[in-house]
């Protein structure tokens, strides 16, 4: 314990900025992890804090929250402790110290049922801000009954590992809990928050297998992500905020492998003490632990891109290419993976799924296929089994393509509706229910709210306005149909971005229609704007800041739009409305193929990044979302009506508190 | 109907202005005369029957209810509106709660249409429905206890929007301070209240009064204000930014308030809102909770228009035109405090209250 207060004092910190990649690493901090030291060159400075910035910490409520639906046979002292956010010296230390191979997960008690656990932690999602989801579920996992697992002995580093290797073994929903994807909904982070806690069960050959694990990579590494783990444990600025960073790094593993020369990971291990009480945070996948252990998970294989830009390494980036065939490869293989799944994975990899209205459907269309198929194992109860199953399930979808907020708000409601299946159904009934409560959710919030938001928003356009688009949303779409159907005169400019060009199917689309329209990119948006009078986007989520995160560039056309007084309206259904708050577009994204923007297609001659890829000072960036702030934005439609975008928070009270009575 | 409810005035011109400069007691004798036509007219209008409110046969219009309350200058239109549709439930002669509710409905959209600018008459009638139908009341066995109920509520409005102007006015008190200036547009009764309410208790404070074209508002309310021993100067219209240093706040009423937190007011708000704001002078709204809209207007054109005939003095050539909107629409960001009986809001709380009545 003594050892890892000192880790503790030694603050891990990761350089954010343009900066070599190849420098030594600083020296060493004072850590009694693996000798390797700090992470790799970017965690280097002892200033600062390995933990993300905006990593909050998780309210104490929670765990009282927890408490409540804590099953477990814990003995309740350890719990209670475990509850405590801020305990003693124990708990501060296992935190801090900082073991990258020992574990990412927290002492967390032993790990019950990936069901339970993920059911649980979707409720606490549901109770608790984004951001604390993951320690809740963490704080769940705790308290179930485990495989005789210690819950002191989960103060020691060993225990931590232990719990690291856990999630190896454990298939299925570990995968989906370690698989917490960077930005993927809260609910993937419970899940992976609750993978590690399951692997307590074989704590003495994992605690083996970690240390060995560690020797061989502090001999294979020159710069250890241990240290940067350690140093970073050291300088949590909270435990739940360390578990959260470890927790990530678990997720990590899954969804991507790590790069040789990954950087400092959070610390996780002691973490895990906390994870009970901190809602798992997404994965961050700057840790190379976490990644090393989620790729061990990973139903797909991805190898991770190797030049990023530093600002961007927690969030995932793999390279393309090698993804589509090999997943194609395996399809008779997956024997756990429902084909109807594995099915939209692959359309979600090779992107002929895009959007968000359409990826949520087709993953709720999927459930319900698998939701017809499936049949409770003897011994299990339904709710619990099925729980973990579409965890499974949604863990292989991260590592397809990171969840946006609406499948993320959607698996939200799926998981609560199963968790709320009374007990006295029979199988097939309960089946029955829950693929109408799909149905429903699918008919009410998505296609009877487009229908309310058309007419709405139709209402807004005037003979002789022209409208402009970004990309193409499909609400925007059928706006524009509509009112074209109502005999309304305005003409339509569509605004496009590399490398996606999302405008010129939207563009043919409408023309066939009859519309009359103009075509640019958006470089082009300044010179356009002030012809234009009402400028119409989509939104992939709307956060209670009241800031839309939509795709990159939609920002740029709002603040032009907002410099030429030109009124921006969003139209958004309110089941992608999230309580989270963000106030930019790098704590939380999706970096896309870095290759798409280095080529330029059909054009030979201007291809000078191409063969650039592979060079040291060359980082590619290629972001699919962004955040566009409130002040630039006039109105936002939704099946409640039009709202002012300050509304946010009030109806995602309103609705969460319907979404609850469903 | 459509008979019963004409509005006046075809051609968009609208009644509500016509009345209310009625109201507001004009100098110019061609200003009284028309001022005579407008409030002579509508009785007239009031007489054809009313087939859509009384299944019974019974005379009751509520129309005629409307104009009995409404031709009482101090009144406000909606609440003139809201008694008279509390009148309708008392007058029914319904058996079911589905016929009170339909008999109700019919008199609303009347007098909705009675008046199509008029957005706090609108406002004002949509939330009388919601507030009245929206209560356990209607699961009561008996119907005769649920009908009492409504009554009851519908009363119990009336009372509340009676009375909101007091309740603006005591809780504006605290804003005004011993020797302030308050620049004052157009003539709300709310925003008279409060200055009475504050003479009353003795503050010193001066008034600017801007002139209020076309309707000379300011004229009647440094009439008011002369009254009450508080010192008023007159501005005209023009004079607004070159008198901005010396005023400490803004204070207007609303014709109502939108979902985005902006008001409907008279012509020359906005004007007035974005010079204040320039210049970093508050703007308060004193506003009864009544007229909370469902609009949510885009631009200065998004609105239905209001328009009322302007009145130069001299004969205006047939070629040129004028623009004689009656109002206009000040944008959230201009506005500090919104002065309501639900309280002083900021200006992102009117949607929160519109959601959670609506929804």
């Amino acid at each position: 314990m003594e050892a890892r207060r000192g880790w503790r004092a030694v603050p891990k910190v990761r350089q954010v900025g343009f900066f070599t990649p190849n420098e030594p690493p600083p020296p060493a901090r004072t850590q009694s992890g693996p000798p390797d030291s700090n992470s790799p060159p970017l965690s280097n400075s002892p200033a600062g804090n390995s933990l993300s910035p905006v990593m909050i910490p998780p309210p104490r409520h929670l765990s009282d929250n927890l408490a409540h639906r804590a099953t477990s046979p814990l003995p309740v002292p350890e719990t209670s402790a475990f509850r405590r956010p801020i305990p003693g010296g124990d708990r501060v230390a296992v935190v801090g110290s900082y073991n990258p191979t020992d574990s990412m997960l927290g002492a967390s008690p032993p790990l019950t049922s990936p069901s339970s656990r993920i059911g649980d932690g979707e409720f606490s999602e549901e109770s608790s801000p984004g951001w604390f989801r993951r320690s809740n579920s963490a704080k769940f996992a705790s308290s179930f009954p485990g495989g005789g697992f210690d819950l002191t002995s989960i103060k020691s580093s060993e225990t931590l590992e232990v719990e690291v290797k856990k999630p190896v073994e454990v298939p299925g929903p570990n995968i989906a809990e370690k698989s917490g994807v960077a930005g993927a909904e809260l609910q993937t982070e419970s899940q992976s928050s609750s993978k590690p806690l399951k692997a307590k069960t074989t704590k003495a050959e994992r605690r083996a297998l970690q240390e060995s694990q560690r020797a061989a990579k502090a001999a294979a590494k020159g710069e250890a992500t241990g240290k940067p783990a350690i140093s970073s444990e050291g300088a949590a600025t909270s435990k739940p905020v360390k578990q959260q960073p470890s927790r990530k790094k678990d997720a990590l593993p899954a969804a991507t492998s790590v790069a040789a020369s990954d950087r400092k990971g959070v610390d996780r291990p002691p973490e895990k003490e906390r994870k009970k009480e901190v809602p798992p945070p997404r994965m961050q996948f700057d840790d190379k632990n976490r990644v090393e252990k989620a790729k061990k998970r990973a139903v797909v294989n991805q190898t991770e891109a190797r030049n990023r830009v530093e600002l961007f390494r927690h969030l995932p980036q793999y390279e393309r290419g090698s993804q589509l065939p090999d997943l194609e490869s395996k399809f008779f293989l997956l024997d756990p993976m429902h084909p109807a799944v594995y099915k939209v994975g692959l359309q979600y990899l090779a992107g002929d799924i895009s959007g968000g209205n359409a990826r949520c459907i087709a993953m709720l269309q999927a459930f319900q296929e698998v939701i017809k198929d499936y049949s409770t194992p003897p011994e299990k109860s339904l709710t619990r089994d099925l729980t973990a199953k579409v965890g499974s399930y949604v863990s292989f979808l991260i590592e397809c393509r990171p969840l946006s907020m609406s499948m993320g708000n959607a698996i939200r409601f799926l998981k609560n509706r199963i968790a709320k299946l009374p007990l006295s159904l029979s199988e097939s009934e309960a089946k029955e229910s829950l693929c109408s409560d799909i149905n429903r959710f699918i008919n009410e919030k998505i296609v009877l709210a487009d229908k309310v938001i058309v007419r709405h928003a139709a209402s807004k356009v005037r003979d002789g306005d022209v409208l402009l688009t970004y990309g193409s949303s499909c609400v925007v779409e059928m706006i524009l149909l509509y009112a074209h159907e109502l005999g309304k005169q305005f003409r339509v400019v569509i605004v496009d971005s590399r490398p996606k060009l999302e405008g010129q199917a939207l563009l043919r689309r409408l023309v066939a229609k009859g519309l009359n329209c103009t075509y640019t990119h958006i470089n082009a948006v300044s010179y356009i704007m002030h012809e234009v009078t009402r400028v119409f986007l989509g939104a992939s989520s709307v956060l209670s800041n009241g800031t839309v995160y939509s795709r990159v560039g939609t920002a740029c056309v709002a603040m032009v739009a907002h410099a030429f007084r030109v009124p921006v309206l969003i139209c958004c259904e309110a089941y992608k409305f999230h309580e989270r708050v963000q106030l930019d577009s790098i704590c939380s994204n999706e970096l896309g193929d870095p290759d798409a923007i280095a080529k330029a297609s059909g054009r030979m001659d201007v291809n000078y990044v191409d063969n650039l890829a592979n060079k040291e000072n060359l980082q590619l960036l290629n972001l699919m979302y962004d955040a566009t702030p409130l002040e630039y934005i006039s109105m936002i439609v939704t099946d409640y009506g039009m709202i002012p975008p300050t509304s946010v928070p009030v109806i995602v009270r309103e609705y969460r508190r319907e979404h609850l009575w469903i | 109907m459509a008979d019963t409810l004409q509005n006046p005035n075809p051609n968009n011109i609208s009644a509500y202005y016509q009345t209310r400069a009625a109201h507001h007691g004009v100098v110019t004798s061609d200003w009284l005369a028309q001022a005579q036509a407008a409030v002579g007219r509508h009785p007239d209008d009031v007489l054809p029957p009313e087939p859509e409110v009384k299944v019974a046969g019974k005379p009751f219009s509520v129309i005629h209810e409307f104009n009995n309350w409404r031709n009482q200058p101090d009144l406000a239109e909606a609440v003139a509106a809201i008694r008279a549709l509390a009148a309708v439930i008392r007058n029914s002669e319904a058996t079911t709660m589905m016929e009170l509710e339909i008999e109700l409905k019919k008199a609303s959209d009347s007098l909705k249409s009675w008046d199509t600018t008029s957005i706090s008459l609108t406002a004002g009638c949509d939330l009388f429905m919601r507030y009245v139908t929206r209560t356990s009341a209607l699961e009561y066995e008996d119907f005769n206890s649920a009908k009492s109920r409504l009554i009851e509520r519908a009363e119990k409005f009336g009372e509340i929007s009676y009375k909101a102007r007091r309740i603006i006015a005591m809780l504006s008190q605290d804003f005004i301070f011993d020797g302030c200036t308050i620049l004052v547009h157009g003539f709300s009764r709310v925003v008279l209240e409060v200055l009475k309410t504050a003479a009353q208790n003795k503050k010193l404070f001066r008034v600017f009064c801007t002139e209020g074209r076309p309707d000379r508002t300011g004229l009647r309310l440094s009439n008011e204000l002369a009254k009450l021993d508080v010192p008023v100067k007159l501005l005209i219209d023009s004079a607004v930014a070159y008198s901005m240093d010396e005023v400490d706040m803004v204070f207007v009423g609303a014709d109502g308030v939108v979902e985005s937190g902006g008001i409907i007011n008279m012509m020359g708000t906005y004007q007035i809102a974005l010079v204040a704001h320039s210049m970093d002078k508050p703007v308060y709204v004193a506003a009864e909770s009544y007229k909370f809209a469902r609009l949510y207007p885009l631009d200065q054109k998004d609105m239905a228009p209001a328009l009322r005939p302007i009145d130069f003095g001299v004969p205006i050539p047939s070629k040129v035109e004028v623009e004689t909107s009656a109002r206009d629409y000040t944008p959230p960001q201009y506005l500090t405090l919104l002065f309501t009986d639900l309280g002083v809001l900021t200006p992102s709380v009117v949607s929160d209250e519109l959601i959670q009545l609506y929804l």
